[in-house]
């Protein structure tokens, strides 16, 4: 049986100042995040610094192909040195490279998901108020939720996934590969122009994706430079013997709610369709590289991507084939694995309605695909205003899209669909989910913040007064949750207290 | 929040679908124009006013 395909996505977002010329995108994320933090209920104000990441578990260099020379990639780097917190929510908020990043707690489901995507949302616009205080006046920090600046720089949105360790890693390779090409017509936020060199805005003025462009290899380490469709990065934060994280790097920032939901609800169908030997036809591409590129390149949906086989298939045919697969898939193994019957029910038809409609009438999916929101809002502009592509209030409006704040987005009035509450996403910002381990790293900082020395996906280090600190290990990323785990912590009045009930 | 309320404009189209789709498509397309009208003179109130400058200078260094 496929394993409960628990999920978590990282979200760099991309940062200005207005008001001034002498700013840094790190010390400004510094200072927005702080900020945050400082608000925070059970954050600074009640300790001398937030709480610190613990990286004694990080290894972003160790790679899933066991057999290459550590010479062959170059392992990322990790900056242990810039603010790094721990929110009660279970999730961690931090400065990477030169932007903030949210990474949301581990979620159980793909609606999860979404309520904490979107509860991460509401945190970067609470930052941006908490930091128009801490800066001087007519200055603002700006977050934007997407993945380009449109000048050859790129910054990802991640998704991990909770798999099988035994599951060979080539079955992940071919059957993965396909799906991160042909899912772009429905996870792509939309781009106005190319970012390839020699490609002019003649021939491609509007794109599907943001991310396409940024990808070169087929396989590899790097997330940073040459970005592979697949990324071996080896690193389950929970035990290795029987978990691995998949790290996918290939997505856009949605600002579709239903978008982000098909993004990570068909990759949790497809994943646990591979662990349970269920995906009969794979469909491998002849040059998968270029593939990403043209699909996000087509605006019809009907480009033809020739297949290793010989042959050719459309991204939308592609798609078309895995939801039929996933559909036996699910008679034969039930919705278990992806979160029950409610979830897994929701993904196949709101998957089927969207891959219908992209078919028949892509305009029809405005609500629920980010590039066709987008596109819509730059055809009706162009009409109103009679300009072409090359005019810069399209590019401005393709960014204002993703501006996250609420007197500016773009996406906030694009119609958009929403399928979480709104209340439920502002009490995600503090609280954490209930069903996987982010219970336990969330109560345990909302109850005892005071002992938390540090703590990461799978531990938390606690200072027990006199005793010698205490690491309570989590590599069960199912396990600490509300049934595990709530009345011992509801009943303890000491983090002693607790972690003796925990036999810890 | 500007979201919640569009959530509430948007047509649930999936709960009625027992109204002919014909009917249904042209009624909603009306509709979407109208929406599209008013949406497209919100953006023209909070775009960025320099829009060339707004987008030149928005740059970012890489990341993952």
């Amino acid at each position: 049986m496929a394993l409960p395909k628990i999920v978590g996505i990282e979200t760099e977002l991309g940062i200005m100042v207005r008001g001034t010329t002498e700013w840094n995108p790190v010390s400004a994320s510094s200072l927005l995040i702080n900020a945050y933090v400082g608000s925070e209920p059970g954050g600074l104000d009640d300790r001398s610094s937030p709480i610190a990441w613990d990286f004694i578990d990080e290894t972003p260099g160790a790679d899933a192909r066991d057999f290459l020379p550590p010479e062959f990639a170059l392992p990322p780097e990790i900056e242990t040195h810039l603010v790094n917190a721990v929110l009660t929510n279970g999730a961690r908020y931090y400065v990477d490279h030169a932007h903030p990043e949210i990474s949301t707690p581990e979620c159980r489901d793909a609606l999860s998901i979404v309520l904490y995507d979107r509860a991460a949302e509401l945190i970067a616009i609470d930052s941006m108020e908490q930091a128009a205080n801490a800066l001087p006046p007519g200055q603002e920090v700006i977050l934007y939720k997407d993945n380009s600046d449109r000048k050859g720089n790129s910054y990802g949105t991640h998704e991990n996934y909770l798999l099988d360790r035994s599951l060979p890693f080539g079955q992940i390779i071919n059957g993965a590969t396909g799906h991160f090409v042909s899912r772009q017509i429905f996870t792509g936020s939309g781009k106005v122009g190319s970012e390839l060199p020699g490609v002019g805005a003649n021939h491609v003025p509007y794109q599907l994706t943001q991310r396409a462009e940024h990808f070169e290899e087929e396989v590899g380490l790097e997330t940073t430079l040459k970005r592979p469709i697949i990324n071996t990065r080896d690193e389950p934060h929970a035990d290795s013997q029987r978990y691995r994280r998949l790290h996918v790097i290939v997505g856009d920032a949605n600002m579709s709610q239903v978008a982000t939901f098909l993004k990570v609800g068909t990759s949790c169908v497809l994943f646990a369709m591979l662990e349970d030997q269920a995906l009969e036809r794979v469909h491998l591409l002849d040059d998968p590289v270029h593939a990403m590129h043209q699909v996000s390149h087509d605006l019809t949906l009907r480009q033809a991507l020739p297949l290793e086989s010989g042959g050719s298939m459309t991204a939308l045919e592609m798609q078309f084939d895995l939801l039929a697969q996933a559909k036996d898939w699910a008679n034969r193994f039930g919705f278990d694995a992806v979160g029950g019957d409610v979830v897994g029910e929701m993904i196949l038809r709101r998957w089927e309605e969207v891959l219908t409609g992209l078919e028949s009438d892509p305009e029809s999916v405005a609500a629920q695909v980010d590039w066709v929101a987008k596109k819509r809002l730059l055809d009706g502009f162009q009409e109103r205003h009679d300009c072409d592509w090359g005019d810069s209030r399209l590019r401005a409006l393709d960014l204002q899209y993703h501006d996250l704040r609420p007197t500016k987005s773009l996406a906030a009035r694009a119609g958009l669909e929403v399928i979480v509450d709104e209340t439920d996403a502002k009490a995600a910002r503090h609280d954490p989910p209930t069903d996987t381990r982010a219970y336990f790293r969330g109560r345990c900082l909302q109850k005892f913040a005071a002992n938390v020395v540090a703590a990461n996906w799978d531990s938390i280090v606690f200072d027990v007064g006199d005793d010698p600190l205490r690491r309570v290990p989590m590599l069960e990323p199912a396990r600490g949750t509300l049934e595990h785990v709530g009345a011992l912590i509801d009943e303890s009045d000491t983090i002693v207290e607790l972690l003796d009930k925990l036999g810890a | 929040m500007a979201e919640r309320e569009q959530i509430k404009k948007s047509p649930s189209r999936r709960d009625e679908e027992s109204v002919s789709e014909v009917e249904a498509k042209s009624e909603s397309g009306e509709k979407l124009k109208a929406e599209l009208d008013d949406l497209l003179d919100e953006i023209d109130d909070v775009l960025e006013t320099n829009a060339e400058d707004f987008v030149k200078s928005y740059i970012q260094k890489g990341g993952q």
